[in-house]
């Protein structure tokens, strides 16, 4: 795959029904004791992608991009997974290697497998088509990145089995799987709920399935979010434990935590205590740091502070796996940039942090012990009572769970389910004596002896295996709505795939959405209401306002607005400016042995700037002076004869003229200037006359007489490779 | 709504029987308690099966899921869902001598459940 070239995603929809999973199970990330990267030792880090965009800032370093040595997640459903493949392209090339599906609304209440590939609504819906279409599009963009990619979805609702045995046959390899997230949240009835999730887990265990908890949930729906850690930690052991009878291996049974609250609550002094009881009671799981969505608001900034707080947690205790939650899932569904900045964050935040616990260490008495046992404590009291009153399923009915009373304080305002309530109560039924299955990865009673098998024989032997033995026996079904599918969905949008044509995008091909960001001198509500007006002035199709944000009661208000335009680019009709056409270092420093050269620099004008021209020139910059070139710098606020005079007298090549200020076009005016004076002295035609500054711009420049401009961003190596070319062609004639 | 007035946080004297134990024997004591209410969830699901887990058999049976689900579905209303879907498909192809997906196809086009019926009440009468 080659970086510049688009997924194809026609491509990936071909051929599905022979798709094949190339393998299955999680990945963990490789570990590198002592990674060297350009002069830097990591202590947590893991080996480095073959591919990768690497943080804004790694620019000065080598463009080096280390990787923490934890899994990271990104959670990406927009509602059409087509758009979603190539999202996952860009989150990957960002560090994530956990890619997460939401479910659309109401698939956990949809009895039996959806199939197709229908539109979402807050998440994908998830199908065998679907699956298949996304890990196949990951198998190109893992070899891309060269880290395997895990890829997971949820087992969960009233056809967790069925959803199990699919993601086993399709190589999906983590999944969340929780029967207590069916009962509290989705009022699916309990007994139904733990006897399907035995069954599932079973199917987990065997296809090597990674499995995450729902607890953090608890968190989210609290009314007082910290006061549940006593609960959480019941709801944890429960899942956990359930799910390891049941024959999930502990390595992958990973927990969903999350640090309850966070700022202006004094967010470690809560949350570390928690962070570190689970770790010590749950020592023998994996942990998922989930962060904190209870308090999250439309600001992108405040989140952002809220994740990194909660990744200092990740890195005082421990995380297997770190989650990331876009910072503006508070304010939309969860936009391309946004997964992209958050996996940023959590990569910057944890390399940031490498080595934490080699400098700092956990304090064993005072505080944070005593809360951690208290935690502890809490969470065994709440074990009992929840025993004394019948077990779990009366405990749910009697309101126990999600009580916004910290344990044993209780204000009897938790969630309560019936224990023959709920969706699919009463489709529970007893297995007979001769009740029988022939398959594999079947969970509890199975009479197989009544057709001549050992006990510890596989059950599927007696059909010549099942589909886990058996691809061939899969029954693969494309589409069932001829509306609600990919290809409809595309017919509309594949103007856009692969492509001239452009319009803007947030989550779906030519969505044409777009943020203004718009401070206003008044008060919020005015400044909402005067930003609307300028959306309307701007031609913004249904603009609505996303965040605001007061500066000062009076003086000015914040305001983000988004909405669509019906701009379409065709990039073939766009001019580029042109890119520099650069030699190789090796190249500049043979010619300028054979050729030595001179220049003349300074900043001209009235001006005092400085910083710019020496980055172009001095060594220690990588300036042209690396390349043996010899420099003559004359300083700032030089005037334009002595600039010329200077050149004559060296006999130099060139010379180099810095103008920042360009406060009326005078740096235009002086590059003008500079040229009809080297005229003037006869000096022109020998002469390379090169002119830099912020506010250049290269064709502007040619046209006032210097043989070239450079703008932001240039480097000494831009200049010299200019310079060499030129006077190569300068000696031609 | 739950009329009952609120229970303060009397945690300082429900803690009198744990604030003796070490760490090391709280952790065992969470454990422990946590099989205890987990144990009788397990055998819950050892001993029962649902329209889903039967789906899901049939699934790796080689069925498709709308297959699955409307054999599941006549199953059940021909009272023979404890005897397990999938062996009520394999118990017809033992007796018709029959591929599976064929035996499936005819108990789907309402075929051979009185067959199946016949022969699990033979087997109880033994």
């Amino acid at each position: 795959m080659n970086k510049n070239q688009k997924l194809d995603v026609l491509e990936i929809l071909k051929d599905l029904d022979k798709y094949e999973p190339r393998r299955r199970g999680w990945s963990w990330r490789e570990p590198v004791e002592n990674l060297e990267m350009a002069g830097n030792v990591y202590k947590d880090a893991s080996k480095p992608l073959k591919n990768s965009t690497p943080l804004p800032a790694a620019k000065y370093f080598g463009n080096i991009d280390p990787q923490p040595i934890q899994v990271i997640t990104s959670e990406i459903a927009s509602g059409r997974f087509e758009d979603d493949i190539r999202r996952m392209r860009m989150a990957a090339w960002h560090g994530a290697d956990h890619l997460m599906v939401i479910r659309t609304a109401g698939q956990s209440h949809f009895d039996g497998l959806i199939e197709g590939t229908p539109q979402g609504v807050g998440g994908v819906p998830i199908t065998r088509k679907q699956v298949r279409a996304q890990r196949k599009a990951l198998d190109i963009i893992e070899d891309e990145v060269g880290r395997p990619i895990n890829y997971h979805s949820y087992v969960s609702g009233v056809a967790g089995p069925d959803i199990a045995v699919m993601f086993a046959e399709e190589g999906v390899n983590g999944a969340h799987q929780d029967p207590q997230y069916n009962v509290l949240y989705r009022n699916i009835n309990m007994v139904r709920s733990f006897v399907d999730a035995a069954e599932s887990k079973k199917i987990m265990a065997w296809a090597d399935i990674l499995q995450i908890d729902g607890a953090h949930n608890a968190n989210a729906t609290a009314m007082v979010a910290w006061k549940v850690m006593p609960e959480l930690m019941v709801q944890h052991a429960i899942n956990s434990l359930f799910s390891e009878k049941v024959g999930i291996k502990k390595d992958n049974i990973a927990l969903s935590t999350v640090p309850p609250t966070a700022a202006p609550a004094p967010d470690l002094k809560i949350n570390l205590p928690y962070a570190k009881a689970l770790r010590d009671f749950f020592s023998d799981y994996k942990m998922r740091a989930q962060m904190n969505t209870k308090y999250m608001e439309s600001s992108t900034r405040e989140a952002t502070v809220t994740h990194v707080l909660n990744m200092m947690i990740s890195k005082l205790t421990s995380a297997d796996i770190q989650s990331t939650i876009t910072p503006d899932e508070g304010r939309n569904v969860p936009w391309h940039m946004y997964n992209v900045e958050a996996c940023d964050t959590a990569k910057q935040a944890l390399i940031g942090m490498d080595g934490l616990l080699e400098m700092v260490e956990l304090k064993d008495e005072g505080y944070l012990p005593e809360k951690v046992r208290e935690l502890k404590e809490r969470s065994i009291l709440f074990f009992e009572e929840l025993l004394a009153s019948g077990g779990y399923f009366q405990a749910v009915e009697d309101g126990f769970f999600i009580d916004s009373g910290i344990y044993p304080e209780r204000n009897y305002d938790g969630i309560s389910r019936k224990i023959n309530g709920g969706i699919g109560a009463n489709t529970v039924y007893e297995r007979d004596e001769d009740y029988f299955a022939p398959v594999t990865a079947h969970f509890g009673y199975n009479n197989i002896q009544q057709y001549g098998l050992k006990v510890d024989e596989c059950p599927s032997k007696l059909i010549n295996g099942s589909t886990f033995e058996d691809r061939s026996k899969i029954q693969y079904i494309d589409e069932l709505d001829e509306e609600d599918n990919v290809y409809v969905r595309l017919e509309t949008t594949k103007k856009y795939l692969n492509s001239n044509i452009i319009k803007p995008e947030v989550e779906w091909a030519g969505d044409g959405v777009l943020v203004v960001d718009v401070t206003l001198p008044t008060s919020i509500r005015y400044a909402e209401a005067a930003a609307l007006e300028i959306a309307k002035h701007m031609n913004l199709l249904d603009a609505e306002v996303i965040h605001k944000e007061v500066l000062q009661d009076a003086e000015a208000t914040r305001i983000q607005v988004k909405g669509r335009v019906d701009i379409e680019i065709d990039l073939t009709k766009l001019t580029l400016p042109k890119e520099p056409d650069l030699l190789s270092d090796a190249e500049i420093r043979d010619y300028i042995n054979e050729h030595p050269m001179t220049i003349i620099a300074g900043t001209v004008g009235e001006d005092e700037h400085s910083v710019g021209l020496r980055e172009i020139i001095d060594i220690k910059h990588g300036g042209i002076e690396k390349y043996g070139i010899n420099c003559i710098y004359l300083g700032t606020s030089v005037p334009i004869t002595k600039l010329v005079d200077a050149a004559i007298e060296a006999n130099a090549d060139a010379i180099l003229m810095s103008t920042i200020i360009s406060h009326d076009d005078v740096h235009y005016k002086n590059m003008k200037k500079t040229h009809e004076y080297a005229v003037e002295k006869g000096v022109r035609d020998k002469l390379i006359i090169v002119a830099g500054g912020t506010q250049v711009t290269p064709e502007i420049a040619e046209k006032n007489g210097v043989d070239s401009g450079f703008g932001r961003g240039t480097k000494g190596h831009h200049v010299a490779s200019f310079l060499v070319k030129k006077r190569k062609e300068m000696n031609e004639n | 709504m739950n009329t009952k007035k609120v229970r303060e946080d009397d945690y300082l004297k429900r803690r009198e029987h744990l604030k003796d134990l070490s760490d090391q024997e709280l952790k065992e004591r969470f454990w422990h308690l946590a099989e205890q209410a987990v144990k009788p969830l397990v055998d819950l699901a050892y001993k029962n099966t649902s329209p889903a887990i039967e789906r899901s058999v049939l699934l790796r049976m080689g069925f498709s899921s709308l297959e699955a689900k409307d054999l599941v579905e006549k199953v059940i209303n021909h009272g023979l869902i404890a005897k397990g879907a999938g062996h009520v498909v394999y118990r017809l192809a033992k007796l018709e001598n029959l591929e599976i997906r064929e035996a499936g196809m005819m108990l789907i086009n309402d075929k051979g459940f009185d067959k199946v019926k016949k022969s699990f009440e033979v087997n109880k009468h033994e």
